[in-house]
């Protein structure tokens, strides 16, 4: 007796009768995502578009690139310069060693309770709050903290003899590192898993050694992979608001923080936009750095699937 | 003693025995596969050749000298894998020229010794193509020219052909039987799939639960099983219970002759094993004392044979595989009433 | 040594893809992977460890008196409730606008997955910082409609999450073959709220609790948003607590920290409990 053969179903395959029916059930699935995108339309779409406006308006409402264009005034420009330099060191500090960190995590087993504890606290550490971690250096390098009273008491070094730098730009690469570092491992873990363990395999049959395994094969394969780790940490630390807002309450170096001050109405009359202005620079920026994220990512993908 | 030597190995995986005391040994130039269920040892076999586990105990010997302790990166045998074990980040070409860069042959010399490989395995146009623009089975052909690019004294195959589509299996079966024979390396091969490895072999090792239960030339091991479960797990058996009764089994009151069946004491319960190929159906009505009588249920035509599936009466109403060629099928309808007989030594008889 | 996983005697199937079985990784508990994982160890401990001592500071000794402020603080009770409330909305938003839309763009809109997963990753490009200029005016309105309370942040926080739900729900539609669930439950008569409810929902329960997890880390850890737009939520509460007294905001702080953790590691467990069955072939 043989098999019958299958009946091929055609796509989507599901069955209505009548032209009414069959135009609504058409329609329907557009209808179901119609609240979703008015949604994303009203609390995300919408004030993006408030502020890319904003950016281009004057304060008499008519279009302008003349508030865009004080941006480029020294003090704004320093911001950015502060922006890109915090972000590009906590970035690639964070990325190197985070690869440290990941490597040294997934050469152990994977199910095991280290590789879950280390991606819970990377997740926490990651995600969680500015505010939480800038309290907990406060309480480790802060005035009164941990380790400025044991090295004062032990080994008679005054931790702060150029200043208070915990809040300032020190403490923030200081604060930014160390959730940069959990979020390279969360970002990049992955891609480390994506290695195959034949590929190993097939450079020692072929005669190679762990080193060579690793320079001509795994280096070129994570490369991508880790350069797009290391524009995501970058994006992280530009767009971070929460750590610098509880570390500095006075004074902005940096762009959010400026943001922060038009928002706190010490608005400089005639300059009403400047806040709109500044988010529509950092969206430029974050954009680009996706962007070229977004294209490193699909070539891991490739390699790495 | 053979140019491969595996003596006495064994390994365990965390209290799991994988290997149970192994031998095995293959003559230079030969094409040996190690056939088995899931589980039965047979990759771990093949990863302690390849150096990839150690085993821990037993010796694995090439061409006589100890090669146990020698790492993987040294033993000099080329490995192809299952799948993915293509560099993604390196073109047909590149990955073939690997090995030979490992070992600083000149640029140009190797990629002419990639190019002959690439023609050996049929692949010419597709040299500067990456992994995932190839087809899986253009990838396996690119894996295997990649081991043999180093000359390796052996080749390994792990299951090379099991992640491909049923007709590209086929071809690449005959090309991979076709290169080693020209080139006259020794390998050894492992697969589940029966087909194969009674199409490809010289010999082949039947294993199961961690030892080789027999190893032989594919005619041998699929006529003249050596266990009871090499019989069962080669080729479609039919099996009957019985006794055993000089050169004959008794089976519900019908004495079928039987080879097999003398050299075990009279009146011991015994099972008859015998091939779908082997069983001869008469339109006798009612049976002879010498055979079996049944109903034939379905046809399943399978191309050059067709299978029937035959009801007996007795043993419960026991279902048989018999195979007919197809131009005879039609003798056979649906529900007519058969004899089921044999040849004496057709049969196998092991102990029930 | 520690012993390789037995992964070559019994393959298993993964659900619905064809892979080659897993070769048994060789640990090599190396030295200089001991030493990296000890001295990262040390380092992000000391942080925890230093909020511990700080929290725990006393006249003449450890006391926990900083801790004990934690649930006597009216102002800080409350906010953390509104956090916690907040997450209960979040998650419930999230899902009531992830998991149908998710689930139609499988199956039958997949012309408009480039479209959804964009305005999904958008919250990626748009930070908060920025988002909360352009939402200033949106709030206003939402605060006319619905009165003050800091819970219409869920509003906002369900744009927040959309990245990581999103990503996390549509890779657990991925993970099951979701066009034959459902036209198999249509075909024995299910109407559209029965396979979701009956089919999808069930079958991806590991996505969506990953999903919610993530949600409510970020939830309780989100500050800028609700600052800007001052509301009172966690975050804040301990921030303005901090100039204040340092200790009892020190020993939330780490108290969230603990918990957000906790939460995670249990989820890492679940998720991977109901992802794992694998299929044992026998010969």
């Amino acid at each position: 007796m043989t098999a019958p053969q299958p009946t091929t179903t055609s796509a989507p395959g599901l069955a209505s009768s009548g032209t009414g029916r069959r135009r609504f059930s058409r329609l329907a699935p557009y209808l179901a995502v119609t609240p979703f995108l008015v949604y994303v339309t009203v609390f995300l779409l919408y004030p993006t578009l408030i502020v890319v406006a904003g950016a281009f308006t004057d304060d008499r409402n008519r279009p302008t690139v003349s508030t865009v264009r004080i941006l480029t005034e020294s003090v704004y420009l320093r911001a950015f310069a502060r922006s890109i330099e915090l972000s590009a060191v906590t970035a690639a500090v964070g990325a190197v060693l985070g690869a440290l960190l990941a490597w040294a995590v997934w050469s152990g087993p994977r199910d095991g309770p280290l590789r879950r504890s280390v991606m819970a606290a990377a997740g926490v550490l990651a995600q969680f709050g500015g505010v939480t971690l800038a309290f907990a250096f406060i309480a480790t390098v802060g005035l009164s903290g941990l380790v400025t009273v044991f090295v004062h008491d032990h080994l008679g070094i005054d931790l702060f003899t150029r200043g208070v730098w915990l809040f300032d730009m020190p403490g923030l690469l200081l604060v930014y590192t160390y959730f940069q570092i959990p979020l390279m491992v969360l970002v990049f873990l992955p891609a480390l898993d994506g290695l195959r363990p034949q590929w190993r395999e097939a450079v020692e049959s072929l005669g190679g050694s762990g080193w060579e395994f690793w320079r001509y094969v795994a280096g070129p394969v994570l490369l991508p992979a880790f350069l797009g780790a290391a524009l995501l940490l970058f994006a992280n630390a530009f767009s971070a608001y929460a750590t610098a807002a509880a570390l500095i309450s006075q004074g902005s170096p940096i762009v959010p923080l400026k943001i922060r001050g038009f928002l706190s109405s010490e608005v400089i009359l005639g300059q009403q936009n400047l806040g709109k202005a500044l988010g529509f620079g950092m969206i430029v920026v974050v954009a680009v750095v996706m962007t070229l994220y977004a294209l490193l990512q699909r070539r891991a993908a490739r390699w790495l699937r | 003693m053979g140019y491969l030597e595996l003596r006495e190995v064994k390994k365990s995986f965390g209290g799991v025995l994988a290997l149970d005391g192994l031998n095995l040994d293959l003559a230079a130039g030969e094409l040996v596969s190690l056939l088995g269920p899931s589980g039965c040892g047979k990759t771990t076999a093949l990863r302690i050749v390849a150096g990839f586990e150690t085993a821990d105990q037993g010796r694995v010997l090439v061409d006589g000298k100890d090669i146990t302790g020698v790492p993987a990166n040294r033993r000099d045998m080329g490995m192809v894998f299952q799948a993915y074990s293509l560099f993604p980040n390196m073109t047909a070409l590149g990955n073939i020229q690997f090995g030979l860069r490992l070992r600083d042959v000149p640029a140009a010399r190797r990629r002419q010794r990639a190019a002959e490989l690439l023609e050996l395995v049929g692949l010419e146009p597709h040299a500067a193509k990456y992994p995932h623009q190839l087809s899986g089975g253009q990838q396996q052909r690119v894996a295997l020219a990649r081991a043999l690019a180093i000359q390796p004294k052996i080749l390994l195959l792990d299951e090379p052909l099991s992640a491909l589509d049923a007709k590209v299996r086929v071809t690449l079966r005959d090309e991979i039987r076709r290169i080693q024979s020209e080139l006259g390396i020794t390998t050894l091969f492992v697969t589940h799939d029966q087909e194969e490895a009674l199409a490809l072999s010289d010999r082949v090792g039947v294993m199961s639960e961690g030892r080789v239960e027999q190893l032989d030339t594919p005619a041998r091991v699929y006529r003249e099983p050596a266990t009871p479960f090499v019989a069962q797990f080669v080729g479609v058996t039919n099996a009957l219970e019985g006794r055993a009764d000089g050169e004959a089994v008794v089976v519900d009151g019908h004495r079928l002759p039987a080879d097999g069946a003398a050299s075990h004491p009279r009146g011991a319960a015994i099972r008859l094993i015998v091939r779908p190929e082997e069983i001869r159906l008469s339109p006798v009505d009612g049976g002879t004392p010498t055979a079996l009588p049944g109903t034939i249920v379905t046809q399943s035509f399978l191309g050059p044979v067709t299978r029937l599936t035959v009801r007996l009466e007795s043993q419960d109403g026991q279902l048989l595989r018999v195979d007919v060629p197809s131009a005879e099928a039609e003798r056979h309808a649906p529900g007519s009433r058969v004899a089921v007989e044999f040849a004496p030594r057709s049969s196998i008889v092991v102990p029930a | 040594m520690t012993a390789p996983t037995p992964d070559v005697l019994v393959p298993t199937a993964a659900a619905g893809r064809r892979d080659a079985p897993a070769t048994p990784r060789r640990h090599r508990p190396s030295a200089a992977r001991r030493l990296v994982l000890g001295a990262f160890g040390v380092l992000f401990l000391l942080p925890l460890f230093a909020m511990l001592e700080f929290s725990t500071r006393g006249v003449g000794g450890r006391s926990f008196a900083a801790w004990r402020a934690i649930v006597q603080d009216p102002d800080l009770v409350s906010a953390i409730t509104i956090s916690l409330e907040l997450a209960v909305l979040t998650v419930a938003g999230m899902l009531l606008l992830l998991v149908p839309v998710a689930t139609w763009v499988h199956l039958r809109l997949p012309h408009l997955r480039r479209l959804i997963e964009f305005i999904c990753l958008l919250p990626l490009t748009i930070p908060a910082i920025v988002l909360v200029v352009g939402i200033a005016p949106i709030y206003a309105w939402v605060t006319y409609l619905l009165g003050d309370s800091s819970l219409t942040l869920a509003f906002v926080y369900v744009i927040l999450v959309l990245p990581y739900a999103y990503r996390a729900i549509d890779n657990g539609l991925g993970a099951i073959d979701l066009r034959t669930l459902a036209e198999a439950a249509r075909s024995l008569g299910a109407g559209w709220p029965t396979v979701l409810a009956r089919v999808v929902v069930p079958n991806i329960s590991g996505a969506l609790l990953s999903a919610s997890f993530l949600s409510v880390a970020l939830v309780l850890g989100e500050f800028t948003l609700a600052s800007l737009l001052a509301f009172n939520n966690m975050q804040v509460t301990i921030n303005l607590l901090g100039k204040r007294d340092a200790a009892v905001s020190v020993a939330v702080s780490l108290a969230a920290l603990l918990l957000a953790f906790v939460l995670l590691l249990v989820l890492s467990y679940v998720g991977r409990r109901r992802g794992s069955s694998g299929v044992t072939e026998e010969g």
